[in-house]
């Protein structure tokens, strides 16, 4: 499953970044691999935008496609 | 630019202490500089389009505000003139958001790590109230080791505890302490380094800084490692200090929301649109226009200017006309400039600062993302597009923020092609309005489907592919209209100091074709252009002329031709595709370089005039 495929309102933990320079990036913003994120919209064929707590990040389609996600819970 | 540059300090401010004031985009930086200093300076709310650094004194130090970044490094150049600032600082105030602490304080902790006396300054404190946050103040200041103040700026509170504070800037508690690992190796680099802050851009592998230490060999590749090292450090911080109560719901975040379904933001941004057009081509280019440039120019301005000229030099000799005469510089160039221009490059820059200072061009960027991906852009690139309807020439050096080269030469190219600048596009909403509304759909369709074309034609001819979006959406604030006010100003008086020479010398030029009778020369050889390819009358030729120096320019010279709504239509959208401005050239060269300027300019003549007459043969 990948960031790709949530839809807003979908609870998830961050499972792995492939890209180097979005792994730091998004390490800057405070999102790294094993976070706890909140989908907060997704545009149809767009981006998808994230939201850790009041901070919202907007990430490109094909990012998205490279960031594995899981369900809370699922291990 | 060669990579060990550094940026060079303004020399009458090599104080004995600088004091540094650093932080993310959008945390108010610019309050705090403007209260220690005195001096305005613009605050901008989308990420990276104050790249002017500020500067001022306070006592006997020199303070200066760096463009707001999330992290100290060389991603951009933003990143690269706030670090070489950063890193030459005596004391940092670091300025962070307070309800966005687990983004913030990561450059927070950076700064910490380099080691660097600071304080910090926790502002926005009245958004941490409203969202029903608590921050542990106390505990924060042990978990950084430096002294935490908490701040309002926009409302003045705490700036005077800031002022106050500044001596008793202290170094903090670095993550060093708390990775055994990375310490034995950041040892290791700092007795081979000229201090901590460099050895740590060494080890951060910054480009720059590895550069000048290009005889250090064998130096770790460890940025990946102290960024996540530094990322578990601030979430330890933020899981200690902050306490979230999440049953709050705001208003500004509904909104905020809104503006990213598309259900609700397209019908929301078509809306904006409208009303904007509303604002800029009906009030400002007819009712405003109409009283300034037919009233207070035309009107009262020009026949003074004339019967001085008459009265003094006289009005039917070279000097007479070059001054008063039908292009003359105290007439045509004052009127167009103040009289036309004036209202409404004033009127578009307005409307913009409230859209950069409300938050809302990010969430355009969003949006507008999957249609920028097929012409080889990303939603980034609606700044540039959006800052073009203001200014190509500004529009040009902001396409900077976009990350790749390829990026870049399409986003220029697009915006020398087919975005009119806010000054052509007052005259040509003028023009247009008084149009029916179907050839106001044939010129904004042509416009638009020539930049999809070029845009696409770009994507598939260069090599490579467009890179993915990756922003932060800051928060849906109300602007504050006193900032909006001041940067509305200093941009359209920047506007008439650019545009204003370039007119005065095209109007002497005109004057100088027309009396030599080149002008008459040029319209006769363009007819077969003018005339039998576009339908229009031979004396448009004149206003391409004109359209040479400057594209808003021509179409103010448009205005005194008598057309037909046809011919509005023809000759506006091959004047909008017609060569960018002289300035916007100029800083294409610079920008990129004299040769794909070249080919800008040439490729926006043959597009323009092929476009034209397709218009005219296939849809008049």
């Amino acid at each position: 499953m990948t960031l790709a495929d949530m839809k807003h309102g979908n609870k998830f933990i961050i499972d792995k970044i492939e890209d180097k320079s979005t792994r730091l990036q998004a390490l800057r913003f405070g999102i790294s691999e094993g976070s706890e994120i909140e989908c907060a919209g997704s545009m149809p064929g767009g981006p998808v935008i994230l939201k850790k707590n009041l901070q919202e990040i907007a990430v490109g389609r094909r990012t998205a496609e490279k960031i594995s996600v899981k369900k809370k819970g699922m291990i | 630019m060669n990579d060990c540059s550094q940026i060079d300090l303004d020399q009458e401010l090599q104080a004995d202490k600088k004091i540094v004031l650093a932080g993310n985009p959008n945390v108010g930086k610019s309050i705090f500089f403007n209260y220690l200093t005195g001096i305005y300076v613009s605050v901008s709310n989308y990420p990276g389009t104050t790249l002017d650094i500020s500067s001022g004194k306070m006592g006997d130090a020199a303070v200066f505000d760096t463009p707001g970044v999330y992290g100290v490094g060389s991603i951009n150049d933003e990143e690269r003139v706030a670090r070489d600032f950063i890193m030459s600082a005596d004391i940092i105030i670091n300025v962070v958001d307070a309800s966005h602490l687990e983004r913030d304080l990561f450059l927070t902790q950076q700064l910490i790590d380099l080691n660097k006396k600071m304080i910090v300054a926790l502002n926005m404190m009245d958004e941490v109230k409203k969202n029903n946050i608590t921050i542990d103040l106390e505990a924060l200041e042990k978990e950084l080791g430096v002294l935490v103040i908490p701040t309002t700026a926009a409302k003045n509170r705490g700036l005077d505890q800031v002022k106050n504070s500044i001596e008793k800037a202290v170094c903090g508690n670095d993550i060093f302490e708390f990775n055994s690992e990375l310490k034995t190796e950041f040892e290791k680099i700092k007795s081979k380094s000229k201090n901590e802050a460099e050895a740590l851009m060494l080890l951060e592998e910054d480009e720059n800084i590895r550069c000048r230490y290009s005889e250090l060999k064998d130096i770790p590749d460890l940025r990946e490692e102290i960024y996540t090292a530094r990322r578990r450090r601030v979430d330890e911080i933020t899981a200690k200090v902050l306490t979230y109560d999440q049953n709050s719901s705001q208003v500004a975040r509904k909104i905020g929301s809104y503006m990213l379904k598309p259900v609700t933001a397209i019908p929301m941004l078509l809306v904006l649109l409208y009303l904007m057009y509303q604002f800029i081509g009906v009030f400002v280019a007819q009712t405003v226009v109409e009283f300034t440039e037919g009233y207070l120019f035309a009107g009262l301005y020009e026949p003074f200017m004339r019967n001085l000229i008459a009265n003094s030099i006289g009005f039917e000799n070279f000097f007479g006309q070059l001054l008063a005469g039908e292009y003359g510089i105290l007439t045509m160039a004052v009127t167009y400039i103040f009289g036309l221009l004036l209202p409404l490059v004033a009127g578009f820059y307005l409307l913009l600062s409230i859209l950069e200072d409300s938050g809302y061009l990010p969430r355009i960027a969003v949006l507008m993302d999957r249609l920028l991906q097929k012409i080889g852009l990303n939603g980034r690139a609606i700044i540039p597009m959006l800052l073009g309807f203001g200014c190509v020439t500004m529009a040009t050096i902001t396409t900077r923020l976009l990350g790749t080269k390829r990026e870049r030469i399409i986003a220029i190219f697009l915006l020398g092609l087919a975005i009119p600048c806010s000054a052509q596009l007052g005259v040509i909403a003028g023009l247009i309005s008084q149009l029916d509304v179907f050839y106001i759909l044939v010129y904004v369709l042509t416009i638009f489907a020539v930049y999809v074309l070029a845009g696409t034609f770009l994507n598939k001819v260069l090599p490579g592919e467009s890179s993915d979006l990756l922003i932060d959406l800051p928060p849906i604030r109300l602007p504050d209209l006193k900032n909006v006010f001041n940067k509305t100003y200093q941009q359209t008086i920047a506007f008439v100091k650019e545009a204003g020479p370039i007119f005065v010398l095209g109007a002497a030029l005109i004057t100088v074709m027309q009396k030599t009778g080149l002008l008459a020369l040029i319209t006769r050889f363009a007819e077969p252009i003018t005339v039998n390819w576009l339908g229009l009358p031979a004396a448009t030729a004149t206003a391409f002329v004109m359209g040479i120096i400057r594209r808003d320019f021509g179409a103010a010279g448009l205005t005194a031709i008598a057309l037909t709504p046809a011919e509005v239509t023809i000759s506006l959208i091959t004047l909008t595709l017609f060569v960018p401005c002289i300035a916007a050239m100029m800083i294409m060269v610079k920008e990129r370089n004299f040769k794909e300027a070249v080919y800008i300019w040439f490729g926006s003549w043959i597009t323009a005039f092929v476009t034209g007459g397709i218009v005219n043969l296939f849809i008049f």
